[in-house]
């Protein structure tokens, strides 16, 4: 095989899609908050006086990495590759911080909450920052920029 | 105490929804990005998988007066597309394509690739401490007209 779709992970995708939109809901229903990672992460750090309660932030942001490693070891080893040299992370790392800000929201807030909303606004940056995802990887591609 | 539970909860449960889906792989969401070359569209899966039950939980949320463990709903005003929204959209959307990275698997990774995530993480936290620290009236205001060329 190989090519075109051979390392697609639908099923998987689906199921932790469906984990993601029920954490999201659980914090919607239960807190009558937004599961926007980037706000509550800058909520979390106290960069943002804005948002939920700082606890609540914290526990959330804290209960990332503590779900990510209960599948580790329920499941086996999670894989990850970071092919990304170190200044690369750090360019992007400042860029989704400033822009996330900015824009009041990423993949989460406004992927998965907003658009779940119908929310016009979150629409339209999930739009906007899926076609800027597409160009930057082609742009790289074309440049012959690997990472 | 409650609330701090759920939210805990929820971070869990929405960290580990990370992990089963391959959306803390870097590699994989470039994939997905990669739409001219060998694309990958398990994050499109991830995102239905998620917009169907929180699309269920807006339904829910209209018939309710207030959320199960907390005093009041507290959602974003839903304000008019502004420069500010498209700018931090689309810068977002480039440093998510540098490195296949945004805030959630991020932050999840740091339990996972933590010497990797952790540059990412402190990057992302210094450009939001920046975002802070620029003067937010030029940037919030709506493009205007002026009479210099």
């Amino acid at each position: 095989m190989g090519g075109l779709l051979a390392d697609a992970m639908p099923i998987q995708g689906l199921i932790g899609g469906l984990m993601i939109g029920i954490a999201a809901a659980v914090l919607l229903l239960g807190l009558g908050r937004i599961a926007g990672v980037s706000g509550l992460a800058a909520r979390a750090t106290g960069i943002t006086p804005d948002g939920a309660p700082r606890s609540v932030a914290l526990a959330f942001v804290v209960g990332l990495p503590v779900g990510a490693a209960l599948i580790s070891l329920v499941l086996g080893p999670v894989v990850v590759r970071f092919e990304q040299g170190v200044s690369a992370l750090i360019l992007a790392g400042l860029l989704v911080g400033f822009g996330t800000r900015l824009g009041s929201g990423c993949t989460s807030g406004h992927g998965v909450c907003g658009m779940s909303r119908l929310s016009a606004r979150s629409l339209v940056a999930t739009a906007t920052f899926m076609l800027a995802g597409f160009a930057t990887v082609a742009a790289m591609n074309a440049a012959g920029i690997g990472l | 105490m409650r609330q701090i539970a759920l939210g805990l909860l929820a971070g869990a449960v929405f960290g580990a929804g990370l992990a089963v889906s391959g959306m803390a792989d870097p590699q994989r969401v470039r994939a997905f990005l990669d739409l001219f070359g060998a694309w990958d569209p398990t994050l499109a899966f991830v995102m239905a998988g998620a917009i169907l039950p929180m699309a269920i939980a807006w339904r829910i949320q209209s018939r309710m007066d207030s959320p199960l463990a907390a005093a009041s709903f507290k959602l974003p005003p839903g304000r008019d597309l502004d420069p500010r929204l498209l700018g931090g959209a689309a810068l977002f959307g480039i440093g998510w394509g540098i490195a296949g990275l945004c805030p959630g698997p991020a932050i999840a990774n740091l339990a996972i690739a933590p010497a990797s995530a952790a540059i990412f993480v402190a990057a992302m936290l210094v450009g939001m401490i920046l975002h802070k620290l620029l003067p937010a009236a030029p940037a919030s205001q709506p493009f205007k007209e002026t009479g210099n060329v």
